[in-house]
């Protein structure tokens, strides 16, 4: 094997232990009666943020805090407790921040309604730049002088002249 | 073309709208230095403001054979401490508890949050004892219950027990004579 080989398999070794650490880095069990309950653990896990770390979520961290609160979440599950139910009690518990997909009120409205009200303002620049280049482009050709004018057919007629004389000649 | 035809209808850009940019900068520069100086972002707002401590039935640190719930605090207003022997921090404000408690005489209770008993007992043999009892919170779940990410932390709450202030972090001279103090003061006043 050429050296350059070994160089990149070994890069793609440390890549792949690199992108398995995210997820592994949890290494408590979790016990549930159905697959679907453990379905709804990973998914909760991914979308509840650590509240010590900014911007983990509880499945990324190892805070001690985070340990408490997956364990708060399987429980939960275990005692039959609906995602929305959960997440309920936690935000009780921790406020908005702990949800990575904030919820609507009117603390987060701007949040949800802004990138829509820029976006709205955005295409309505657009749309009055281009009526009004329009415009001025239709009021270009009504207003050019007379002597531009006589100019603009001189030149219309030499040219059908000179393509004139030039389908003649072939 | 464009130039000739600009100039035709009138609709050059007016001067005032050559600054429309600037606007738009200053604006965003407002917004960054806004977000930039709201200081600690480890700072969350307690979503427990002005409710009732959560239910708990826990043990005695001194008595294990004692369960008691938060009624056991109630009747003045007071001080609930989250503390640990593992917590540098909570060493670092133990000596400002021992102050408050015996200059203002405000109850202090505390949580011993996910700590070995009897280290906690050694701990607080060693260092005093400000609190008039604390309950042992082995796993953690009345912290949960209270929103504890960490330790220290600490909570004003009123004769009612609702609570009223969470300090997230030491309690030092500054935090105890800025706020503490003065909401105490104040609720004290109202009772």
């Amino acid at each position: 094997m050429r050296p350059d080989g070994v160089l990149l398999r070994s890069l793609i070794l440390g890549l792949l232990l690199l992108a398995g650490h995210g997820q592994a880095s949890s290494i408590d069990v979790y016990e549930f009666d159905t697959r679907e309950q453990e379905a709804r653990f990973h998914a909760l896990n991914a979308e509840l943020r650590c509240p010590k770390c900014l911007n983990t979520n509880l499945w990324g961290s190892d805070a001690p805090i985070a340990r408490d609160l997956r364990r708060t979440v399987a429980t939960m599950l275990r005692e039959g407790h609906s995602d929305q139910e959960i997440r309920n009690y936690l935000v009780s518990r921790y406020g908005d921040f702990i949800l990575y997909n904030p919820r609507f009120t009117a603390k987060t409205a701007a949040l949800w309604v802004g990138p829509f009200v820029l976006l709205f303002l955005g295409l309505a620049i657009i749309g009055v730049m281009i009526r009004n280049q329009r415009r001025a482009a239709r009021a270009g050709d009504e207003m050019i002088s007379p002597a531009d004018a006589e100019r603009v057919a001189r030149l219309r007629a030499e040219l059908r002249r000179d393509t004139s004389g030039a389908a003649s000649r072939s | 073309m464009s130039e000739h035809a600009d100039t035709a209808t009138g609709s050059m850009p007016s001067r005032a709208s050559l600054f429309i940019p600037l606007a738009v900068f200053l604006v965003i520069l407002a917004l960054l230095w806004r977000g930039f100086s709201l200081g600690d972002p480890h700072a969350l707002p307690s979503a427990l403001l002005n409710q009732p401590l959560p239910e708990f039935a826990l043990p005695v640190l001194h008595e294990p054979g004692r369960v008691v719930g938060s009624e056991a605090m109630h009747g003045e207003p007071f001080l609930l401490n989250v503390w640990a022997t593992w917590c540098p921090t909570c060493r670092a404000e133990h000596a400002e508890l021992a102050r408050i408690a015996e200059e203002y005489g405000v109850p202090i209770f505390g949580i011993n949050y996910k700590d070995n008993p009897a280290e906690a007992r050694r701990w607080l043999a060693r260092y005093g004892d400000p609190y008039v009892f604390s309950v042992v919170d082995a796993d953690g779940s009345l912290g949960i219950d209270l929103g504890v990410y960490g330790a220290p932390e600490t909570f004003l709450v009123d004769a009612e027990g609702v609570i009223r202030y969470k300090r997230i972090g030491a309690v030092d001279r500054r935090v105890w004579d800025t706020k503490l103090g003065p909401l105490l003061a104040e609720l004290r006043d109202a009772s």
